[in-house]
């Protein structure tokens, strides 16, 4: 299995920065979860910031640094700086079992056998994950096989991460690990390929698009 | 390296002191260590809190986890700078903002393990090192300049784009340029 549609740099730099805000985190920490060419590919922006680090010329004193230092010996001579141990070894458990990972799964409180899904009509369930980022709305989403996603145009961003099944979007399929980004730009009807219910994480802003795709929902078949 | 690359030289040390500290728990090691880092990583803290007196807490605070965690390093594969640099932004960011912070876990059953390392991969760290280096130095100002926003002051892609005064593609294309070139650099697919 390897991840066909990986982050885009400008996202995973936000990642890297440190200002992804946690709604999107969640989606984007999710994918490197299972793409380790993601991974990668976040290395090299850590590598670069590492190497940024380097070149800085600090303004600082030789007193500040000592100062600094004698600070620091105070500490570990009060005992604060108890070593950390060797590296974990993995748990050996089949992999293939756990449909979410972390971090999803313990935002979500379980994967996703265990959780109570609501549902949205015409076959699709959803489940939304609190988080404290008002900005924007997590939710897992289950798809029927060969039904489309109750969506869209989009208000803002939206990222869409599969985690079983997959999805056809415009003659692109999107499987386990994938990730979709769209914005207010495009205009899409995603469908679960049939065969198998799809399920996705799915990251919008404004909580307000939910509204607008619930009336959607309720509104006659679009035809498809 | 050819005259005397001092950053080179510096981390190939680093690494070498890094792994004294995990060892042994080498004060006279972590000594070293905490001299070349603790002032970059003050100014580092200082750009996005503005507050000395934080910005020298959360200094203390990422070379207090460099010394507890000196043992995790992995010496053969990783680099010391980008390791302290992802400890400080960790420790920055749980700071600014007080909801958890959403990470993978390479222990999670659920998480897909990267392939087996090639048998050099010190060899080939050390490498990447000099080439990464390289390449930064090859990069235009205006992509630079974003990388700097982006790692030190800590801005999204959108944000730079307003305070460029960009149009949001642009500042998309120039993040896809440098990083592009930069992973060629070290041999992988732009
Ligand atoms: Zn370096
Ligand atoms: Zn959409």
């Amino acid at each position: 299995m390897s991840v066909r549609h990986q982050v885009s740099d400008e996202l995973l730099l936000d990642y890297a920065s440190g200002s992804l805000s946690e709604g999107w985190r969640i989606a984007v920490a999710s994918h490197l979860a299972l793409c380790p060419q993601s991974r990668r590919r976040l290395a090299v922006m850590e590598l670069t910031a590492g190497a940024l680090i380097e070149e800085e010329q600090p303004e600082s004193s030789t007193a500040d640094d000592d100062d600094a230092w004698s600070a620091m010996r105070t500490r570990l001579a009060a005992g604060g700086g108890a070593l950390s141990g060797g590296v974990d070894t993995p748990r050996p458990v089949s992999r293939d079992a756990i449909v979410l990972p972390e971090p999803l799964r313990s935002y979500a409180g379980g994967d996703v056998g265990s959780l109570k899904w609501r549902p949205l009509g015409r076959g699709a369930y959803h489940i939304l994950i609190p988080t404290a980022d008002k900005s924007t709305s997590v939710r897992l989403l289950r798809i029927p096989a060969g039904k489309p996603v109750p969506e869209h145009g989009h208000g803002g961003r939206e990222l869409t991460l599969v985690l079983s099944g997959s999805f056809n979007d415009g003659g692109e399929v999107f499987a386990r690990g994938d990730l979709e980004e769209a914005d207010e730009t495009l205009e899409h009807q995603p469908v679960a390929t049939p065969g198998e219910d799809c399920i996705c994480l799915a990251v919008t802003d404004a909580p307000l698009k939910f509204r607008s795709w619930l009336v959607r929902l309720v509104q006659p078949v679009l035809g498809i | 390296m050819e005259d005397g690359d001092r950053s080179e030289t510096e981390e190939g040390d680093m690494a070498r002191l890094l792994a004294a500290v995990g060892r042994d728990a080498s004060m006279e090691a972590f000594e070293v260590v905490f001299r070349n880092y603790a002032p970059r990583i003050r100014s580092y803290m200082m750009r996005l809190v503005r507050d000395p007196q934080m910005a020298e807490e959360l200094m203390q605070e990422t070379m207090m986890t460099v010394w507890r965690k000196a043992a995790l390093f992995d010496a053969e594969k990783g680099n010391v700078s980008a390791w302290i640099f992802t400890i400080a932004r960790n420790l920055r960011t749980d700071s600014f903002r007080r909801t958890r912070r959403a990470d993978f876990d390479p222990n999670d059953p659920a998480f897909v393990p990267d392939p087996e390392q090639p048998a050099d991969a010190a060899f080939e760290a050390r490498e990447a090192e000099a080439r990464l280096h390289e390449a930064m130095k090859g990069l235009p100002a205006e992509q630079r300049d974003l990388l700097h926003l982006a790692f030190f002051e800590e801005v999204s892609h959108s944000e730079i784009a307003s305070r460029l005064a960009l149009p949001l593609g642009t500042v998309k294309s120039r993040i896809r340029l440098a990083f592009g070139k930069l992973r060629s650099a070290l041999g992988e697919r732009p």
